[in-house]
């Protein structure tokens, strides 16, 4: 692994290995000493373009726990206002010696452009793209759905599970790097939204598509393991996608009465921020069977591992490179010395 | 082409252990105060028998944990990545208890050093002591072991595998090398 920047850059196998090494992340986090040597002397520079409480912070906390050195960017009251370019920038971190980039962009694809420009040599992780991905959130909320819904979660994937994601799929990174990963672990994910904030081409995505919150949770698309509400992304509708906040919560907002008609075993998910009253209601967010606040706390754990499975080893050799031969120069040494 | 040899087998590692078992016992003076930490993976293994052969010598439990040290390893940076291990320590911790770590091969001694350190993030034991079932040398670091199954002569271009039943499904200790270095 070079970079994260989809959660489809991850095959079954490496998904796995990530939730792996997550928990044994997260068990370090359990001790009295919580900060690890692993990535002393190793740079992780945080570059956000765009604003974030939760993964900034998870972030930056992953990092300091495993002891590499941290340089927090926001666009805000940088050189980015004066007008500077992501190449400039990059550059910039790469001649202060970052090791790894975390970068929030709002346009899609960002991260892509400054891991393959050649503007860096640092592993490129995406922290969230535009409307695009957000691997590591989808990595934190299969841990979470691994943790609740699996036995003897070590090696396993999520394979026969069913999970809802509901809400404003349209805006939302988080959805469809969820479906990918989801779909690659072996789960089933049923997409619950009004038509109007639904992408274009989501017919094609590895998942199915409801309309009736109600009937999906009643069991329509089978008994439901999990069911992740998403954020009605405000900031980012330029047009009104439904009728009223009080219309949109009453069809697709997660209540007690809706919880009500859920099996005993379904956690109910949020990656936060929420809009309490909108998408969720306090008493579903906050019933027992909520997993938002353990969310945040995995969030570190897989982070760790993220950063440790990019910066830990031997870099890749680039393809070019010639490889290390010392057996030749040995024998060649040999021959010189004997007649 | 790989030649093998086998040095140890199941019978020989099986007297090893039980002799261990006693010097164990010998040098702490009975089994108070005594955890075993494994070094994932056979250290565990090898951990897990020996704490049996100390419960069936002194007919009282000896808690038995795993200490993974990759994260505290200094030379990360040479491999690819490696995977992590649990780390689990007997309820009691390890706070003025004799700890005595296992491995299976001794060899640069890097694991040990990395061991000792993520040992003191974990608590402050009264002592720790070393048993390990093959010393191979080449040591890099002033590292020795207090118990060893067999001392075994090797060269740098060896290999010593270690093959556990409860892991590989046989008790065998063998050296490899690559037949073609030899020759040469």
């Amino acid at each position: 692994m070079r970079h994260l920047l989809s959660a489809a850059d991850l095959d079954r196998a490496q998904a796995v290995t990530v939730l792996d090494v997550a928990e044994q992340m997260a068990a370090t986090q359990r001790r009295e000493i919580k900060k690890l040597p692993t990535l002393r002397g190793r740079t992780v520079v945080n570059l956000f373009f765009e604003d974030s409480t939760r993964t900034r912070i998870s972030f930056e906390a992953a990092a300091k726990r495993l002891s590499a050195d941290v340089i927090n960017f926001s666009a805000k009251g940088s050189s980015v206002s004066k007008g500077e370019s992501l190449k400039d920038t990059a550059l910039t971190l790469e001649a202060m010696g970052a090791d790894a980039v975390v970068v929030r962009h709002p346009a899609s694809g960002a991260p892509h452009r400054l891991a393959h420009a050649g503007w860096t040599r640092g592993a490129v992780v995406n922290a969230g793209d535009g409307t695009h991905e957000h691997p590591t959130q989808a990595l934190l909320d299969a841990f979470t759905m691994r943790r609740h819904l699996v036995e003897n979660a070590t090696g396993a994937d999520l394979a026969g599970r069913r999970v809802a994601v509901v809400g404003d799929v349209l805006h939302s990174r988080v959805a469809r790097s969820n479906v990918l990963l989801l779909n690659t672990l072996g789960a089933h994910v049923v997409l619950v939204a009004p038509p109007t904030l639904l992408p274009v081409g989501v017919e094609g995505w590895p998942c199915e598509v409801s309309y009736d919150l109600d009937a999906t949770l009643a069991g329509g698309h089978g008994d439901l393991d999990a069911v992740m509400m998403l954020r009605v992304q405000a900031e980012r509708m330029n047009a009104s996608y439904f009728p009223s906040v009080r219309e949109y919560s009453r069809r697709y907002g997660l209540d007690a009465r809706r919880v009500g008609l859920l099996p005993d075993h379904t956690v109910v998910m949020h990656p936060g921020p929420m809009n309490r009253g909108l998408e969720i209601s306090a008493d579903a967010a906050d019933s027992p069977r909520s997993t938002i606040v353990e969310q945040v706390t995995n969030g570190v754990a897989v982070r760790m591992a993220v950063l440790y499975l990019l910066l830990a080893g031997a870099r890749d050799l680039a393809p070019d490179a010639p490889p290390a031969a010392p057996p030749a120069e040995e024998v060649a040494l040999t021959e010189g010395v004997l007649p | 082409m790989t030649a093998r040899r086998t040095v140890l087998e199941a019978a020989e590692i099986r007297r090893a252990l039980t002799r261990i078992a006693h010097e164990v016992l010998e040098r702490n003076k009975g089994a108070d105060d005594l955890v075993l930490l494994g070094i994932p993976t056979r250290g565990v293994t090898l951990a897990t028998r020996l704490g049996r052969r100390l419960t069936e010598i002194e007919g009282r439990p000896v808690p038995v944990g795993s200490l993974d040290a990759t994260m505290y390893r200094d030379d990360l940076r040479r491999h690819p990545v490696r995977s992590i291990a649990p780390t689990e320590l007997p309820d009691g911790g390890i706070d003025d208890k004799v700890v005595v770590l296992v491995d299976d091969v001794l060899f640069s001694g890097r694991t040990i050093r990395a061991a000792l350190d993520a040992r003191s993030d974990l608590g402050r034991p009264r002592a720790v002591r070393l048993a390990v079932l093959v010393d191979r040398g080449h040591r890099e670091l002033p590292i020795r072991a207090d118990h060893v199954g067999k001392n075994l002569p090797t060269s740098l271009s060896e290999r010593v595998r270690v093959a556990l039943e409860e892991v590989d499904g046989t008790d065998e200790v063998r050296i490899e090398s690559d037949a073609a270095e030899v020759s040469a």
